[in-house]
């Protein structure tokens, strides 16, 4: 008995002992001596570090706690925690979800220093924003040349072409359902034919080609690239992205133009509002990070003299098709409804 | 002396009872009370409007969601089938054959549960996928084979993967307390092999046998992991509360669908109940632990059959590895051990691996000391019948709440800084807000989110204790406790380790609960390991993986090292390993 006793006390004392700061670290470390603000995120976490860089170089008496994550669960975490904010700052969240955000009243207005340098349809036209866009994200293609070719697939150029009868079960989407990049390229196809009416002929006409809807936006990119399937409707930075990572990936500029949304900051509304929030609102629009913005996006809401990033059209604003944000946000209920009951729910094509 | 005896005894009882109510609070406040705001809005509009049961027609009303709903049918029994089958007979191995190189089949069997879900998803993608292993016939070498893996067929090999090991901790237990004699006599009586199995081994497992079928039922019906990677467009409820909670914020669906998902479970506890009044204990003080003979058929066959679960596992977590290694695959199979250099990805370096190995240690101590007081508790006394009952009803609810829900819950609840009185002005300050943000919140969200079946493991194990023990001790005059310390701890020790090791493992690989409660200063590594695949990483989420997996096989080896020890020592007489 003794021996039992012993072991289990053992066991306690080892895993206390193993935590160094044991304490601090089980009641997070309150009271330190800086000023430290929490900011949610869905920028790519490999770049989070390269852009805090000159906040961290600007402002060494402010501690930035970043909490990163995809865009659906921390609009929900925010949502969540609408009762007792424990955000102070949101960079980088698409616009879409601040606009939910805002609708919910967690947002507060701030001008930014600097607003003035954002492009208009970049920002909430209000004279103290709710939202402010850092870059813009735009839907493309990735089309694996090496599976294209073993299927004797040309490499699609426009929306148009991916209804064409050759790509049936080799495309892969994002669902617009659970992907906030699968329903901006599902609202930008409804908004730019002629009707409503043509759009939804279009998309019945893509469910035929499709293989599956997936649950995030960067993963039909990730199939593409990884040659389960040959095409994967994703978003431009993936795309990008995953040529220069080596991979056999085409990235694709539709003809007609490219769905998009806006990565945008907003300050959120709580009792206490840190100074601090507002000097890295302040700052996440300054031209020095909105330069390494640039280097991953070829649109900033900040015009910038870096030049467009490999891999993008070179008039990147042309390539924007027409898109009402709000119209987007509005009927987003309604058009996500009409979806599910139309492609939803079918056992999967082969 | 009379006034003495009377003493002790009332002492005794009043101590049980405060206990027991002590217990019931504990458990209310966190399984329950932290779920009724998030079923409250499943009555509600998402502007906190009272709308009735709307929500729940809208559902039923929706073809394709119906057709999820019976989509999760079809997982859950098929997996059920499965994983209780490959999971009995494994379990069998282990204790009642002289299978050969028991101890390496013991430390492995739960292997599968080591690796994280969206590593199992990638470890099957390279195998199973369009440009997997098999798929391709190795490079082309040998006639490729396509499972279709995107879809039902992925769904339920993840879903094995992941509820058999569950009903081998749970039949274990269960076949590791027998009695000899029972076999002996029916020797005697010249009773045939199955006869044998049918009249003693499986009456003897029943409640074991009718928990896993519960429990794997329950859990393939409620996992979302899976089915998000691997599920193609099969849709299943669970990924429908991911498409409301996470696609669209629509929270009031999500806790609807939460509730369709409860269903089963209510089902199980109601048969349960049932089959709980004609329970009987199978092992009295005198009961001599069941010692398996050699029978060289019986023990080959094992050997294959245990071989091949292994093969399979062990194939998965060996792509994973090679995952981790390889450059761009399928196009550039080059190796290179960069990828375990987490400082230029996505993550704070070893950081989040160091949170999550603490973390689950901290889950392990005191889930397993909370679960398995409870368990006693709740089995093994006489007092408070209702209270009982009803903390066993919620003991077993968990396991039907999918992590997704209780993350939103636990947000919703523990970070409530004051609670308003109905009717009056006044607040009171809610003293749990002080576990939000940080590591508690992560110790016990996880302590509840696996609380299912580490108690049915338990009262598994209790069950099978006869509670002469307990009425022994007490006409003896012994205090419950030390009773409880004396006999039913060092009996169940090996149950108790389990429990520990369950909560390890998983811990280790949770994700969906822990997205949305850790804190920005305590990354944890199941977390980075989806943030690293998001960002196109997947070598780094596979070296990820390949150190959770090798962390956990090292705690399972501790627990081996221990468990001998301590079922040597304690010369209790469970553990047919050590015949």
């Amino acid at each position: 008995m003794k021996k039992l006793f012993s072991f289990v006390m053992g066991a306690a004392v080892i895993g206390t002992a193993l935590a160094p700061s044991a304490n601090a670290w089980w009641w997070g470390k309150k009271g330190s001596e800086k000023a430290s603000i929490t900011v949610y995120t869905a920028l790519e976490d490999d770049q989070i570090p390269n852009y805090l860089k000159s906040f961290e170089r600007d402002y060494p008496n402010i501690e930035v706690n970043i909490v990163r994550d995809s865009t659906g669960i921390v609009t929900a975490k925010l949502l969540a925690e609408a009762e007792n904010p424990q955000a102070d700052v949101v960079w980088g969240l698409a616009a879409s979800s601040l606009l939910v955000a805002n609708d919910r009243g967690l947002i507060q207005g701030y001008a930014p220093k600097g607003l003035s340098n954002v492009k208009p349809s970049f920002r909430d036209p209000a004279k103290k924003p709710s939202w402010v866009g850092i870059d813009s994200w735009i839907s493309a293609f990735c089309v694996n040349k090496i599976e294209a070719q073993k299927n004797g697939l040309s490499i699609p150029k426009s929306w148009a072409d991916l209804t064409k009868p050759e790509y049936k079960g080799h495309i892969v989407m994002s669902n617009p359902a659970s992907s906030g990049t699968g329903y901006l390229s599902v609202a930008s196809r409804l908004q730019n034919l002629p009707s409503e009416e043509d759009g939804w002929n279009y998309l019945d006409a893509l469910h035929k080609n499709i293989a599956q809807y997936m649950h995030s936006g960067s993963k039909p990119c990730k199939a593409a690239g990884k040659g389960e399937y040959p095409i994967g409707v994703s978003f431009g930075y993936r795309a990008v992205k995953q040529v220069n990572m080596g991979q056999p990936i085409e990235a694709v500029f539709p003809k007609e133009g490219s769905g998009w949304d806006v990565e945008a900051n907003a300050l959120i509304k709580k009792d206490k509002i840190k100074p601090a929030a507002k000097t890295f609102l302040d700052w996440a629009i300054s031209p020095e990070v909105s330069r390494e913005y640039a280097k991953s996006f070829a649109i900033t809401a900040v015009e910038t003299d870096v030049p467009l990033p490999k891999g993008f059209p070179s008039n990147p604003e042309k390539q924007l098709a027409k898109n009402d944000l709000q119209w987007a946000a509005v009927n987003r209920e309604r058009i996500l409804a009409e979806w599910a009951k139309r492609y939803d729910g079918k056992s999967a094509p082969k | 002396m009379h006034f003495k005896k009377n003493f002790n005894k009332s002492f005794n009882i009043l101590l049980l009872r405060i206990l027991i109510i002590f217990v019931f609070i504990l458990v209310s406040f966190f399984i329950i009370i932290p779920l009724l705001p998030l079923f409250l809005k499943s009555f509600s509009d998402n502007k906190n409007n009272f709308i009735g049961l709307e929500n729940f027609i809208n559902y039923i009303q929706n073809p394709s969601l119906t057709q999820s709903f019976i989509n999760s049918l079809k997982v859950a029994i098929t997996t059920t089938f499965f994983s209780v089958l490959i999971g009995f007979i494994y379990a069998y191995a282990l204790t009642r054959t002289r299978l050969p190189l028991k101890k390496f089949f013991n430390t492995f069997s739960l292997f599968s549960l080591y690796i994280p879900p969206l590593a199992v998803a990638i470890g099957l993608i390279y195998i199973f996928g369009k440009q997997g292993l098999i798929t391709q016939g190795f490079f082309g070498t040998i006639p490729g084979f396509d499972i279709n893996l995107y879809g039902f067929n992925g769904i339920i090999i993840g879903e094995i993967f992941y509820c058999f090991p569950q009903a081998l901790i749970i039949l274990v237990s269960a076949l590791n307390l027998s009695d000899q004699r029972l076999y002996e006599a029916a020797e005697s009586l010249k009773a045939s092999p199955l006869r044998k199995f049918l009249t003693i081994t499986l009456p003897n497992i029943k409640y074991g046998l009718m928990n896993s079928f519960f429990i794997c039922f329950i859990l393939s019906f409620t996992d979302f992991g899976v089915p998000k990677v691997v599920g193609g467009n099969f849709n299943v409820l669970a990924t429908d509360i991911y498409k409301q909670v996470v696609g669209q914020q629509n929270f009031a669906m999500g806790a609807t669908i939460s509730i369709y998902l409860l269903v089963p479970s209510i089902l199980a506890f109601l048969i349960d109940k049932n089959f709980r009044k004609n329970e009987a204990s199978l092992i009295s003080g005198k009961s001599i632990p069941f010692k398996p003979r050699k029978n060289l058929i019986v023990d080959s066959i094992m050997f294959i059959f245990c071989s091949l679960i292994l093969i399979l596992v062990i194939g998965v977590f060996s792509s994973i590895v090679l995952a981790s290694l390889i450059k761009i695959w399928p196009y550039d199979i080059s190796l290179s051990l960069q990828n375990f250099r987490f400082s230029n990805v996505a993550g704070n370096g070893y950081e989040p691996y160091f949170n999550t190995v603490f973390m689950s240690i901290y889950t392990a101590i005191f889930g397993t000391i909370f679960v398995f007081f409870t368990a006693y508790l709740v089995e093994k006394f006489k007092p408070l019948k209702k209270i009982r009952m009803l903390i066993y009803f919620f003991s077993t609810l968990p396991i039907a709440i999918p992590g997704l829900v209780l993350g939103l819950s636990y947000i919703l609840f523990f970070n409530k800084p004051s609670f308003s009185v109905p009717f009056l002005d006044f607040q009171i300050f809610n003293p749990f807000s002080l576990l939000y943000g940080t590591m508690g919140i992560l110790v016990l969200a996880n302590i509840i989110h696996f609380f299912t079946v580490c108690f049915i493991s338990a009262t598994t194990t209790l069950k099978q204790i006869d509670k002469e023990f307990e009425e022994v001790s007490e006409s003896l005059k012994v205090p419950f406790y030390k009773t409880f310390l004396r006999i039913t701890i060092p009996l169940s020790l090996p149950t108790i380790l389990e429990i520990g090791s369950y909560y390890f493992v998983n811990s280790m690989i949770t994700v969906s609960a822990i997205i949305f409660l850790y804190p920005a200063k305590i990354p944890v590594s199941s977390v980075s390991i989806v943030n690293m695949d998001d960002a196109g990483d997947t070598a780094s989420a596979a070296a990820m993986s390949t150190l959770i997996v090798l962390t956990s096989l090292f705690v399972r080896l501790i627990y081996e090292f221990t468990s001998r020890n301590v079922s040597k020592k304690s010369s209790v007489w469970i553990n047919p390993l050590e015949t």
